[in-house]
């Protein structure tokens, strides 16, 4: 049982993906119930490898018994143990999560269908996560994206259907730029296998095959994560898509592009080869201090809440990168454990939005005057997240934005540092605003100026139902944990950063 | 010269591939940019198909005799590429089809127009 847990973790969304519709026909609850078991089975099985890799290291899975790198072979290793506990952890938070958002969010016969959807996407992503071979790492992308689309456009809002269509188009090109990339290093070196194409390609650095297979993976890649210049299908499809659905796509959607990230440039190539071989890493660091300070600026001027996390998520990814683009263990380490870090901030943030949009059906941040009183827990969810984001000790945000900082010093770029303070600033500034409104501002009683007709009249506080809050606070909670206690994670990402740079 | 010739399939799917990108980001109707998609991802089964050609080969089929073959590996990417492809196509349309419902056109310039007096 246990030897097969690598294959049974992707499996057992993937089979009950199929079920789900089948099942919701008796009763529209029992797909729900099947998402949430299998989100949890796959939490657990994570788990379960991750501690295993913790006692034994390296754990490398032999798809039909055939060897690598002849076969597919899945390896989870510290880095992607990581991601793998925190991917499957969110799936499982927002599985819980997600039956009163949804269902007051997407038409009730289209439910079982969303709840297939998710499973597939969740699949999809822990897939790309755990493989070790390249191509079957760009079939598993393809799965999640197409079941991203799907999740945005089964919103109600026609805005959606919209979103949806301008992310398929980049994403499939960036998609298909990955598949070329493969193809290039496939044409020189025979292999699919993540780890042989590592030990093949150093000696072929000065190809050009190489060096073109790295731009194509390069650019795919920073399409799927929205790295600044190619982020243009993000903040639409975080918007518009249904809360639950921006919550687990903010969470671990470009968390895990930049996973994939991490592995083509130092698994598969070497961090040598980007210096020297073909000296992109100054560009993305460019590209990622460009990020960092747009995505904040631009977030300030937004008016609606979703819009205003979802620019957010531009800067953070900016952070990501720029961590990874430093090229330095600390750099690195910063980057693994920011995208720990930002996937439960923003994970807690748009949760809470959601649980907004479910009891009031407003977005817009003008209209949150009084929220404060009205459903105190999440706003005090809120309020950690958005402390988090901005970087105040005790919290998660602090410990990544003190190592990339760290790191830039190390690295000698110390004018990374001022882009650090600033999008702190701006990001202080934007969470402020929300924030002075929803407990400095007056309740003012039929002011508001958007959303449905209004039930809340009273002050009463009326907080989100429980299965909606509860989410909200074991990652609101964790956000603070991580920040106190942050030995565990901190430890995980200095191994797996050693094996990057090794 | 003769390096452009002998290359001639390579040079197909570069021409193909940059149809297909220009058309799938400068068309205006939704259903062109899912024909644009459809070129670039077929130009690079074309370059998959290239590159699996073994001079002289033949079809990778048991036969008698050791003949060259050509390697059936990226044959095999390639068909599972086009399946990614076939069900990127399908639920493009699919949305299409949603779009045309609620904006009653699938022209982008006319749906931002309808968005712009929304807001």
């Amino acid at each position: 049982m246990f030897k097969d847990l690598p294959i049974l973790i992707i499996v057992i969304p993937l089979l009950c993906a199929v079920i789900t519709p089948l099942v919701g026909r008796i009763n529209r609850v029992f797909s729900w119930y099947l998402v949430v078991i299998a989100t949890a089975l796959c939490f657990l099985g994570s788990l379960s490898l991750m501690s295993a890799v913790l006692q034994t290291g390296t754990i490398s899975y032999w798809l039909g018994g055939w060897e690598p790198p002849w076969g597919i072979e899945y390896v989870i290793d510290y880095l992607n143990g990581f991601v793998l506990c925190l991917v499957a952890f969110m799936a499982f938070v927002v599985a819980v999560y997600a039956r009163k958002s949804v269902e007051s969010e997407v038409d009730e016969a289209r439910l079982p269908v969303f709840y297939a959807v998710y499973l597939l996407f969740v699949t999809g992503l822990m897939g790309i996560v755990i493989t070790g071979d390249i191509f079957n790492l760009y079939v598993f992308l393809e799965i999640a994206s197409l079941a991203g689309y799907a999740l945005i456009a089964i919103a109600r809002r026609r805005e959606a259907l919209i979103a949806s269509f301008s992310y398929l188009v980049m994403g499939t090109i960036g998609a298909t730029f990955i598949l070329l990339g493969i193809g290039h290093l496939y044409m020189v070196t025979g292999t699919l296998n993540m780890a042989d194409l590592g030990a093949r390609l150093p000696e072929l650095y000065g190809s050009k095959v190489v060096q073109t297979a790295f731009a194509f993976f390069a650019t795919g890649l920073s399409i799927k994560i929205a790295l600044f210049p190619l982020h243009n299908w993000l903040p639409n499809s975080y918007t518009y898509a249904p809360s639950a659905v921006s919550a687990i796509m903010a969470a671990t959607a470009t968390k895990v592009g930049a996973y994939a990230l991490i592995r083509v440039m130092f698994t598969v190539f070497h961090a040598d080869f980007i210096v020297s071989g073909i000296q992109l890493n100054e560009m993305f660091l460019f590209l990622a201090a460009v990020a960092i300070l747009a995505g904040s600026i631009l977030a300030v001027a937004q008016t609606d809440i979703k819009k205003m996390l979802a620019y957010s998520s531009i800067g953070q990814i900016g952070y990501i990168v720029l961590g990874i683009s430093l090229l330095n263990l600390t750099g690195i380490q910063g980057s693994l454990l920011h995208i720990l870090n930002h996937a439960l901030m923003k994970g807690t943030l748009f949760l809470v939005a959601g649980a907004i949009v479910y009891r009031l059906g407003i977005t817009t941040i003008d209209d949150f005057k009084g929220l404060g009183k009205k459903m105190p827990v999440s706003m005090a969810a809120f309020t950690v997240g958005a402390l988090s984001m901005i970087g105040v000790p005790l919290t998660v945000g602090f410990v990544s934005k003190w190592y990339l900082a760290i790191a830039s010093l190390e690295a000698g770029m110390w004018f990374l540092i001022p882009v650090l303070l600033l999008s702190s600033l701006l990001t202080a500034v934007y969470f402020w605003r929300v924030i002075d409104n929803i407990y400095f501002q007056p309740h003012e009683v039929g002011k508001i100026s958007h959303g449905p007709e209004l039930v809340h009249e009273d002050a009463r506080p009326q907080d989100a139902p429980a299965l909606m809050l509860w989410p909200i606070i074991v990652t609101a909670v964790l956000c603070v944990v991580f920040g106190i206690f942050t030995s565990l994670p901190l430890s995980i990402a200095e191994k797996a950063s050693m094996i990057l740079l090794r | 010269m003769e390096f452009i010739l002998a290359k001639y399939n390579y040079w197909i799917y570069i021409f193909l591939m940059m149809v297909g990108f220009y058309a799938a980001i400068a068309k205006k109707n939704l259903v062109k940019k899912v024909i644009g998609l459809n070129i670039f991802q077929t130009a690079v089964f074309l370059f998959y198909i290239s590159i699996s050609k073994v001079q002289g080969g033949t079809a990778p089929i048991h036969m008698h005799g050791n003949p060259v073959y050509d390697n059936p590996l990226p044959h095999v990417l390639i068909l599972t590429a086009i399946v990614v492809a076939v069900s990127t196509t399908a639920v493009a349309l699919a949305i299409i089809i949603l779009i045309n419902k609620a904006f009653g056109t699938v022209e982008e310039d006319e749906i931002m127009d309808i968005l712009e007096l929304n807001d």
